[in-house]
């Protein structure tokens, strides 16, 4: 027997919207909530919300945001249509304040008001979005819409770092690897009989550790978040990531930004690292970092992503000094640097002038507003050392 | 022969450790005793230099148990750790069955006769002297699928060979793990281990452990060196020397005839306490003439 009534409709209804939010729904799991939804007690809202949890969620990520989206959903039962079934004004969990919906929800349920579909969501600016106004110390950030978060998705994937895969120790079966697996070899033996067939196997390849420091002083502020969900994106894409962000200290957020709905980890990021838009002393930042943390997370031939605009309150002082001790502590060490309006760039402040001899690769952007642009910058062919080098001297 | 048993204290643990020439601090006794008493495995994360790998030797030989080390490195695989088969033997079974006319797959290849046991299997059979004492040395050079894999094995102290079936130890291991924190271990290995971070010793632990471990060195001597790694250790140098380098640079000055500090002595010498070039060139000269004036007053 499966729901009659408004049920259905209503049902749907909040499929969509999810699915809208982004969960992986489709008409099967709806069809299943309809089947379920009869064997247990309608009027307790508990027993309704985690059927449906244990039907529609498959992540632990998701967890929070169909939270939201139930409560919402069944609690204004205009914008459903129809009107709801189960509309019981009880708050959920007592300890959660009202809170803003995380931009992708509003939009997915706004959809359903004006009935727009997916296709027509506006795009919000993603430059102007980053607000002024909201940060003392601490930063909120905006959250990101699922546009965004699609295209962020589909921008990672082009992401190339310059930096090959390394040969590992390991290795898998491979038809013409160099090295002879003798395990599979005999297994293979006692099916075919007579003749051993020789299995081969070849070394396998794997990226190297990242590890992130990333500039989140003032001059860099109007990149903060970008760079973060950049940070964030890549933190989840691949294993063996490190972010520390710096001003006038240095902060490690790896297990903040580990958390996989991005909304979420920039909340968390904002309120764990103390020195937003502040000033910045890059060369005390790579000390504290060469002392506290290079032997933690430069083994295993770490290429370190320096992301700042090399200006500098210390004036370069003892920059040179811990850059040459970091460059020489990682495989490869690459600057990012988001100021830079023209080719013809010539390096004049002192901490960009210290920094550059110590750098194997200088990665320019002229025009870092998305995502798109520094995904675009870190994946361009290599410039060599030396060519840089020249301009710095 | 019947195994010595475990201590029964924590003030027995230390007792146990000081009598194998090793000064624990009060943390690291009850980390020890309790994983000991719980059947746990003792996780020693700590710079190089202070003393993990030690605990496990020292613990082997008051105990009198078997010390089974498996030193860990880029790319070690079950092969190298826990078991390989011998394929020559097995290629000369299947000859052998072959030529005796009963075809290739009469030949039962996969049986005990045929298995090198490596470290973790034999740290899981039965040893005259009791359970070994299994020393996971450095663990944090391996890689993660590693790391994964030895989640059976402490967790529940058996490994599946997959053509040979389960072995599981009749007796669990005393199973130390040391990690340089060279790069973070995951939560679900820690989790089924008790955790101690190895710190540098006090000036009055760091003189004991001297005495014991560098017994020739006069009592004078001993305490300014002490005192002038203390102080480095203070310096926010790239390494801090550890209590290997503190009883490396007391050996030396001894075969150096030295009695006391002097500036001279301790320049030319800095390389067995400081290994970065960084760090000497900061402290040679006025900042070790320094010390030296320091390290007296405070040895008295």
């Amino acid at each position: 027997m499966s729901a009659t009534g408004a049920l259905p409709v209503n049902l749907m209804h909040f499929a969509r919207i999810l699915r809208r939010a982004g969960l992986p729904i489709g008409p099967g799991k709806v069809v299943a909530a309809l089947n379920a939804l009869p064997l247990i007690d309608l009027a307790c809202r508990d027993d309704v919300y985690w059927a449906l949890h244990a039907l529609f969620v498959e992540k632990h990520a998701h967890s929070e945001l169909f939270r939201l989206a139930f409560d919402n959903f069944w609690r204004a039962p205009d914008a459903a249509g129809a009107g709801g079934v189960i509309d019981q004004r009880k708050k959920r969990h007592g300890e959660h304040e009202p809170r803003a919906l995380p931009r992708r929800l509003a939009e997915a349920m706004a959809g359903l008001e004006t009935g727009m579909t997916a296709e027509h969501v506006p795009e919000p600016e993603a430059v102007a979005s980053w607000s002024a106004t909201e940060r003392l110390r601490r930063q909120d950030f905006e959250t990101m819409t699922a546009a965004e978060m699609a295209e962020a998705k589909r921008l990672m994937a082009g992401l190339r770092l310059p930096i090959p895969r390394v040969v590992t120790r390991r290795s898998a079966p491979a038809a013409a690897g160099p090295r002879i697996d003798m395990r599979a070899t005999l297994r293979a033996s006692l099916a075919t009989g007579d003749v051993l067939q020789l299995k081969r196997r070849a070394r396998t390849r794997r990226h190297p550790p990242l590890v992130v420091l990333c500039d989140i002083s003032g001059s860099m502020a109007a990149y903060a978040r970008m760079l973060l969900h950049f940070l964030h994106a890549i933190t989840n894409d691949r294993d063996r990531v490190h972010v520390f962000l710096f001003g006038t200290r240095l902060t490690n957020v790896t297990r903040e930004l580990a958390h996989r709905d991005p909304d979420v980890a920039l909340a968390r990021v904002g309120r764990t690292v103390q020195d937003w838009s502040g000033g910045t002393r890059i060369g005390a930042a790579l000390g504290q970092f060469n002392r506290l943390w290079s032997r933690r997370v430069l083994g295993q031939g770490a290429v370190v992503l320096l992301i700042t605009d090399g200006l500098d309150r210390d004036g370069g002082e003892g920059l040179g000094h811990e850059a040459q001790r970091l460059q020489r502590s990682c495989r490869r060490l690459i600057w990012l640097n988001p100021l830079l309006r023209y080719a013809g760039f010539v390096p004049k402040s002192a901490g960009i002038r210290a920094l550059l001899p110590h750098v194997d690769e200088f990665r320019p952007v002229h025009n870092l507003d998305s995502l798109a642009a520094l995904i675009a910058a870190l994946s361009e062919v290599t410039a060599a050392r030396r060519e840089f080098a020249a301009v710095a001297a | 022969m019947t195994a010595i048993p475990l201590p029964a204290s924590i003030d027995a643990t230390t007792e146990l450790l000081r009598r194998g020439g090793y000064v624990p601090d009060r943390a690291l006794s009850t980390a020890l005793y309790l994983a000991l008493a719980m059947g746990r495995p003792l996780f020693l994360e700590g710079e190089a230099g202070v003393g993990k790998t030690e605990i496990a030797k020292v613990l082997a030989a008051t105990l009198q148990r078997d010390l089974i080390r498996l030193q860990c490195y880029e790319g070690l695989d079950v092969a190298a750790a826990v078991y390989e088969w011998n394929y020559p033997r097995q290629i000369m079974a299947i000859r052998l069955a072959e030529a005796a006319g009963q075809g290739a797959a009469a030949a039962d290849i996969y049986t005990a006769q045929y298995l090198i046991k490596r470290p973790l299997l034999q740290a899981l059979e039965s040893h005259a002297s009791g359970p070994p004492v299994l020393l996971i040395d450095e663990l944090d050079r391996t890689d993660e699928p590693f790391e994964a894999f030895l989640l059976e094995v402490l967790s529940d102290f058996q490994v599946t060979i997959p053509e040979l079936g389960t072995v599981k130890a009749a007796a669990p291991p005393i199973v130390v793990i040391t990690s340089n924190r060279t790069r973070e271990i995951h939560d679900a290995l820690k989790r089924r281990c008790l955790y101690h971070w190895v710190d540098y010793p006090g000036a009055e632990r760091e003189r004991a452990i001297l005495a014991a471990k560098a017994p020739g060195v006069g009592a004078r001597l001993g305490a300014q060196v002490v005192h002038f790694v203390q102080m480095l250790r203070g310096l926010e140098l790239f390494k801090p020397p550890g209590i290997a380098e503190t009883i490396d640079w007391a050996m030396a000055l001894k075969a150096l005839d030295a009695r006391e500090l002097d500036p001279g002595t301790v320049d030319a010498t800095l390389g067995v306490v400081l290994k970065y070039q960084d760090d000497i060139a900061r402290v040679r000269g006025a900042v070790a003439a320094e010390g030296v004036v320091k390290a007296k007053q405070a040895a008295g």
